[in-house]
């Protein structure tokens, strides 16, 4: 990481005494957009939970869960082509920085189409936002905002994945702005790692 | 959407056109003001409405001229209808709370002044900043239209309490759009918080200047940098909770309304949800929300009290360890506002104990303003008299918060006239008394002019005692047991109380008038006040090292050098009683020579 990391740009370089933890602006700017957005994800889950706990019949309707494993699977893996992409940024190979950050946007994009075919499984049978056939409506109420929130987070994860990674293949961007997206990357993979348990393994039929 | 490092910022050249340069500027200053100016509007509007609530709670029969031009169904022939009292009283608080108490003394100064305090030419995102303040005004926008829109604004109180809140329109006037409407513009509100605090933080990090360590920066950045803390954390629990609420509004979903609910003898097709799940959502946001209406007063307050002083506080480092303890516990208190409201019994001690707790470095803080003040030469100006005023009001709202904070009071306290009057000194009136202590110190460095002293003087006086007058007595109609939220008082044991009533309209409306007399200073200062010097209070922030008011980029291209403290007060120096903190001079202080 270069001198010019440390300050921005605009602000005479030398001057600066330098971030006290290394960390450039923008980077510590996603990571505080990420701690907000922990607080959002968290408020849902907790909300969740506390409708869960407080429901006597909530329905338990996932039979199978080889769909969410294969999601699970795409989405950890995706996480690896994002490392290994940063890696290749910060070693200053742009060919394959590039191509792993447009395979990450790919495998986002497998996942959500994955999780739309489930999302429109569970509608087709007969599962909506306030009402569903196997017990309290609230299980779909809870079901699509954590999952929505969810999957909102990825295609806008995929958008900015291609978008960084063409303005990167341009000139405009560098690799610190490769690894500002796959922070978020890695951060929305780390939330599905809550969202499994708690939305689909909690509700296997017995 | 979440790409950051698509706004990151790159060096703006001072801007040409009238537009960039007023109205979309990119400039921390000129957003400061527009926060100021947004705040200002708000703040007077809810005023108003707190006229209007006063006048019919004092005087319940009595036609206000006019009233029914703002809606014909919540005042025909300009008699308020119970329900418009709730209509206005809805919006008064969620106007001063929000587009008030947290824009004017956190958004507003911490915009214009936390870059120049930490040395820096703007924020590192001045796209976001700009999105912050126009998000935040879209917000407002949106609250005001629905005076305007269906049958009026919601009526459920700032604290939009389900189930009444999520049921739709047949829960009352305002209930079905007012509330979608209520709920948008407070989401819109959490999305501009969240652009805003994080340029706050990231200012504070990363741009200060060299030699400005963090125990460096002046009291007020540390206040702003706490609050902005908070807000990134607290407003990112109010979004998904307006989002849910909106959707049991629009989506046929039931998060907050339970099964077999009958209101207005109608069985409600929802079922299943939990009214207490939004008392959780909303005061998880809810009390941060308060300390971050406050907090940035306490900064305000210590710097101004500081520089007229003339000396430091106690200890530096123990103001910012209170500020920071405040913060955090304020996450672990929030259980105090729901104590009656059917929670596991065992979870009020729970929460009443760091409530107790808070009030520790809450105390701290007063004992430091006070044995600071002791003994010390205070310059009485405008802006100190504001301060003093602030200690006064924290501490006066702040002892009737020991007998709330503990359940088995509370239970008799809660939703009466003594809580409205608690949290109305300690928070509310504090707080603008802290916008006001920052306005009469700052206004010279924003404008380039002076306020008017003796004006400044009249309206303190005139606001101090007007606020007791009317605060005070709410904590005896609430020991009397008169219940908040009532629009008439009928029975029998309300009745007598009604001269009490009186009194505080009486009072409101000769405070509320005196506020003009700041508008009136505000406005004529702003052209015709005389020019201001660049350091009219012989303070020693980077604020005041800058030319008045400051150019474009702060420091005219320079970059200050940090070599002090931020309050180096009572030292013999070149410049008088004072070193600044880029002033490389050594600092004698006086109790090294005795």
């Amino acid at each position: 990481m270069g001198q010019a990391d440390l300050t921005m740009e605009g602000h005479s370089p030398g001057l600066m005494t330098g971030p006290p933890f290394a960390i450039p602006t923008k980077k510590l700017a996603m990571w505080l957009f990420i701690i907000a957005d922990t607080m959002t994800f968290s408020a849902c889950l907790v909300a969740y939970g506390f409708l869960r706990n407080a429901t006597p019949d909530w329905p338990r309707p996932f039979h199978g869960m080889v769909n969410v494993a294969l999601m699970t699977f795409i989405l950890l893996t995706s996480s690896l082509t994002m490392f290994l992409g940063v890696r290749a940024a910060k070693a200053g190979d742009k060919a394959g920085a590039l191509r792993w950050t447009m395979i990450t946007a790919l495998a986002g994009i497998g996942f959500a189409f994955l999780h739309i075919r489930e999302w429109l499984g569970l509608i087709s049978e007969g599962m909506t936002l306030f009402k569903n056939p196997w017990g309290t409506g609230l299980f779909g109420s809870a079901f699509f905002s954590v999952t929505g929130l969810h999957i909102t987070h990825v295609i806008a994860g995929v958008i900015a994945l291609i978008v960084v990674g063409m303005r990167y293949k341009g000139g405009r961007y560098n690799a610190d702005d490769i690894e500002i997206v796959g922070l978020y990357w890695h951060f929305v993979d780390l939330v599905w790692m809550f969202v499994v348990p708690f939305v689909y393994l909690l509700n296997l039929a017995h | 959407m979440h790409d950051m490092s698509a706004h990151a910022v790159s060096h703006h050249a001072p801007p040409q056109g009238f537009i960039r340069k007023h109205i979309f500027s990119l400039d921390h200053k000129v957003i400061g003001k527009q926060y100021y100016g947004l705040a200002l509007v708000a703040v007077f509007v809810g005023m108003v409405l707190s006229w209007i609530m006063r006048l019919h709670l004092g005087w319940t029969n009595l036609a206000i001229p006019g009233l029914h031009l703002l809606s014909k169904n919540g005042a025909p022939g300009n008699l308020m209808t119970p329900e418009y009292y709730l209509q206005l009283m809805t919006m008064h608080g969620t106007i001063m709370v929000f587009f008030v108490l947290t824009t004017a003394p956190f958004a507003a100064f911490g915009n214009f002044f936390l870059p120049i305090q930490v040395g820096a030419e703007d924020m590192p995102f001045p796209r976001f900043n700009m999105m912050s303040f126009w998000v935040t005004f879209l917000a407002f926008v949106v609250l005001i239209s629905s005076f305007f829109v269906g049958d009026g604004p919601t009526l459920g109180g700032w604290t939009q309490y389900a189930p009444l809140s999520a049921v739709g329109a047949v829960s009352g006037p305002g209930q079905g759009l007012g509330v979608i409407l209520w709920a948008t513009s407070i989401a819109l509100f959490c999305v501009g918080q969240l652009l805003g605090a994080l340029n706050f933080i990231t200012t504070t990090l990363d741009l200060r200047v060299k030699g400005m360590s963090l125990m460096r920066l002046p009291l007020t950045a540390w206040a702003w940098f706490i609050t902005s803390c908070m807000g990134l954390t607290a407003f990112a629990v109010l979004m998904p909770a307006c989002i849910l609420l909106i959707l049991d509004q629009v989506a046929g979903t039931s998060f907050f309304v339970p099964s077999n609910l009958v209101i207005n003898d109608q069985l409600q097709p929802h079922s299943g949800g939990s009214t207490l799940l939004w008392q959780h959502l909303f005061w998880f946001f809810g009390h941060p929300e308060v300390y971050i209406a406050i907090v940035p007063g306490m900064g305000i307050v210590s710097h101004v009290l500081i520089t007229n002083m003339r000396r430091p506080l106690l200890s530096h480092r123990v103001m910012i360890g209170c500020m920071g303890a405040i913060a955090v516990l304020s996450y672990m208190v929030y259980g105090h506002h729901m104590f009656v409201s059917g929670m596991n019994p065992f979870s009020s001690l729970a929460f009443s104990f760091p409530t107790l707790v808070i009030t520790i470095p809450a105390t701290i803080i007063v004992l430091m303003w006070i044995g600071s003040l002791y003994g010390s030469k205070l310059r009485i100006n405008a802006a100190s008299l504001f301060a003093l005023g602030f200690v006064s009001m924290f501490v006066s709202g702040g002892v009737s918060g020991f007998f709330l904070a503990q359940p088995s009071i509370d239970i008799m306290l809660h939703a009466t006239y003594f809580v409205v009057g608690h949290f109305h000194m300690v928070m509310a009136v504090a707080a603008i008394f802290g916008i006001f202590a920052g306005t009469y110190f700052w206004f010279p460095k924003m404008t380039g002019r002076m306020m008017n002293e003796t004006l400044g003087k009249v309206h303190f006086w005139l606001s101090f005692v007007g606020t007791y007058c009317i605060f005070m007595p709410f904590h005896y109609l609430g020991i009397a047991a008169n219940v908040r939220r009532y629009q008439a008082f009928v029975d029998d044991y309300l009745q007598p109380l009604i001269p009490v009533h009186r009194f505080i309209t009486v009072a409101a409306i000769i405070t509320g008038v005196a506020q003009f007399i700041f508008l009136y200073n505000l406005i004529h200062s702003r052209f015709l006040g005389k020019l201001a010097p660049d350091n009219p209070w012989e303070a020693t922030s980077l604020e005041w090292s800058t030319p008045t008011p400051p150019p474009f980029d702060n420091f005219g291209g320079k970059h200050p050098v940090v070599y002090h403290d931020p309050y180096q007060y009572g030292v013999t120096s070149s410049t008088g009683d004072y070193v600044m903190q880029a002033s490389p001079e050594q600092v004698v202080s006086e109790h090294d020579e005795k």
